[in-house]
C-alpha cells in the first residue's frame, strides 16, 4: 500500500511540472528600458555620434552656402529638420544589431511576454538618448543659422514629437535589416521615404512659427502621426524581428 | 497539463538538401535527449525548430496535447533555451545580465537568488566585473547560471559545454541528470560524450539522412 502511494506521488511529481504563463509585463518592460539605458550610457560614443554629426552638418551650411543671415533664416527650418532626421537615422542601424550578434535577441523572442511591447521599450530608449537630445540641441544650432527668435520652442517641440515617430518607423527598418551583414544602406532606402510626412509637418511647424502663423495644426498632425506610429509600429517591429530571426 | 513535446513527421530542407525527413520525436518529463550527428547535420536547426524559433519546416509540433501554434505562450513559459551565442551583454556585469533575464521570466527582482546562482555556477568574485572582461568559459557560465535562476521544466541547450573546463562539464552534466530526475526534461546537442544513465536517450541525425531512430 505504502509503495503504491509513493509511486502515485512520484507520478504526480513527474506529470505536473508544467509552468503556467506568468504576468510581470511591467517588470519586463522596465527591466528592458533600464538595461538598454545602462548599456548606452556605458558606450557614450554611440550616444554622442548622432549629436556630433548633427552639429557638424549644420556648421557646414553657413560655410558652404553663404553666411548671409537672411538666406540662412529662410532655409534654416528645413536644414535643421533634415540634418536631425539623418542624425537619427545614423544611430538606427545599431538598435537591434548588438542584441542580434550576442544572442540576446533570440532570447527576447523566446520570452512569453509580448515582443511588440518589449521592442517598444528598446525604441523608447533610442528616442530618449537620440531624438530628445537632438531636439534640445537644435535651438542652439538654430542660432548659428540665424533662425528668427520666437521659433526656438516650436523647433524643439516639433523635433521632440517628430523624432519619436522617426524612431518608431525607423525601428521597423532596423528590425527588417538586422539579419543582413551590411544593412545600413538598405535601411536608409527603406526608411527615408516613410520619413517624408514627418519632415513636411515638422519643418512646416517651424516655418509657420517664423511667419507668425498658427503652429498648432502642424504640431497636432505631428502628434497624430506619433499616435498612429505608436499603435502600429510595435507590431510591425515584432513581425520584422521574427522574419529576420527566421531567415 | 503534462510535460510532453512531440514532433511528427518533421522535415527540414536547406539549400536543396534534406537535413532530416520523417523525424518523429516524443520528449517526456524525466528524459535527457541528446541530439547527435556530424557538423552540418542540422542539430542546431532541429533545436531551433523545436524551441519555436524557425517556422520553415514541414510536419507537426505538439506541446502537451495541443498543436504548438495554439500553445505557444504556455510552451514559452516552460522553455529555457541556451543557444550558440550565450546571450549575455559584454558591457553589463553578470548580476545585471541575470537581472534582465529574471525580469523577462516574470520573476520578482531578487538579488540574493542571482548571487546564489552565480555562486553555484562558480563565478564568486566576478559578480560586478563587466562580462566582456571575463573569459569565454566564464561568459558561458553566466548564461548557464540562468538554469539555476529560472525554474523551467524544459531545457533546450545547444552545445552548452563549449569553453567549459572539465570540472564545470562534470557539474553541468550532474545538473542535467538531476533536472531530469526531478521531472524536467533536457534536449541537448553536444560533441562531449555524456555519461550513460537511465534518463539518457539519443536521437541521431545523419548527414543528409532521414534516420530518426533512437
Amino acid at each position: 500500500m505504502a509503495v503504491t502511494e509513493r509511486m502515485t506521488t512520484e507520478a504526480a511529481d513527474v506529470d505536473t511540472p508544467s509552468v503556467e504563463p506568468q504576468g510581470g509585463l511591467g517588470v519586463a518592460f522596465g527591466a528592458t528600458v533600464k538595461r538598454d539605458l545602462v548599456l548606452l550610457l556605458r558606450r557614450r560614443s554611440e550616444v554622442m555620434n548622432p549629436l556630433v554629426f548633427f552639429a557638424i552638418v549644420i556648421t557646414l551650411f553657413p560655410i558652404g552656402i553663404s553666411p548671409d543671415p537672411e538666406l540662412l533664416a529662410t532655409i534654416a527650418p528645413g536644414l535643421l529638420w533634415v540634418a536631425a532626421l539623418l542624425a537619427a537615422l545614423l544611430s538606427l542601424d545599431s538598435l537591434f544589431r548588438a542584441d542580434y550578434d550576442d544572442g540576446s535577441l533570440e532570447q527576447l523572442l523566446l520570452t512569453p511576454q509580448p515582443l511588440a511591447l518589449l521592442s517598444l521599450a528598446k525604441v523608447a530608449v533610442h528616442w530618449l538618448l537620440t531624438g530628445l537630445p537632438l531636439a534640445l540641441m537644435a535651438p542652439v544650432l538654430g542660432i548659428m543659422l540665424a533662425l528668427p527668435a520666437g521659433s526656438y520652442a516650436v523647433l524643439a517641440l516639433s523635433l521632440a514629437l517628430g523624432s519619436a515617430s522617426l524612431s518608431l518607423i525607423g525601428a521597423i527598418g532596423a528590425a527588417l535589416t538586422v539579419g543582413l551583414s551590411r544593412g545600413g544602406v538598405l535601411l536608409s532606402l527603406l526608411v527615408l521615404p516613410l520619413y517624408i510626412p514627418v519632415l513636411i509637418f515638422g519643418a512646416g511647424a517651424v516655418q509657420a512659427a517664423i511667419l507668425g502663423d498658427g503652429v498648432t495644426a502642424h504640431l497636432a498632425i505631428l502628434g497624430a502621426l506619433l499616435a498612429v506610429a505608436l499603435i502600429f509600429a510595435p507590431w510591425a517591429i515584432a513581425a520584422s524581428l521574427r522574419i529576420s530571426i527566421n531567415g | 497539463m503534462s510535460l510532453r513535446l512531440q514532433a511528427r513527421n518533421l522535415a527540414c530542407e536547406r539549400d536543396d538538401r534534406w537535413l532530416f525527413r520523417g523525424l518523429d520525436l516524443d520528449i517526456r518529463a524525466g528524459e535527457i535527449v541528446r541530439v547527435e550527428g556530424p557538423n552540418g547535420s542540422g542539430k542546431t536547426t532541429l533545436l531551433k525548430i523545436l524551441s519555436g524559433q524557425l517556422a520553415d519546416y514541414e510536419g507537426d509540433l505538439f506541446w502537451g496535447e495541443r498543436p504548438m501554434r495554439q500553445a505557444r505562450e504556455a510552451f514559452l513559459s516552460n522553455l529555457l533555451y541556451l543557444g550558440h551565442a550565450p546571450g549575455v551583454k559584454a558591457a553589463l556585469t553578470p548580476l545585471e545580465n541575470l537581472a534582465w533575464y529574471q525580469a523577462l521570466a516574470g520573476q520578482p527582482r531578487d538579488e540574493s537568488s542571482r548571487l546564489a546562482a552565480l555562486e553555484s555556477i562558480g563565478l564568486v568574485g566576478f559578480e560586478d566585473v563587466p562580462t566582456g572582461q571575463l573569459s569565454a568559459g566564464q561568459q558561458r557560465r553566466v548564461a548557464l547560471a540562468r538554469l539555476l535562476l529560472t525554474p523551467r521544466p524544459l531545457w533546450v541547450l545547444d552545445e552548452p559545454f563549449t569553453a567549459i573546463d572539465r570540472d564545470g562539464v562534470r557539474d553541468l552534466e550532474q545538473r542535467l541528470v538531476e533536472h531530469a530526475r526531478r521531472g524536467g526534461c533536457v534536449l541537448v546537442t553536444t560533441h562531449h560524450e555524456l555519461t550513460p544513465c537511465a534518463e539518457l536517450r539519443r536521437v541521431r541525425l545523419g548527414a543528409g539522412g532521414s534516420d530518426g531512430g533512437h
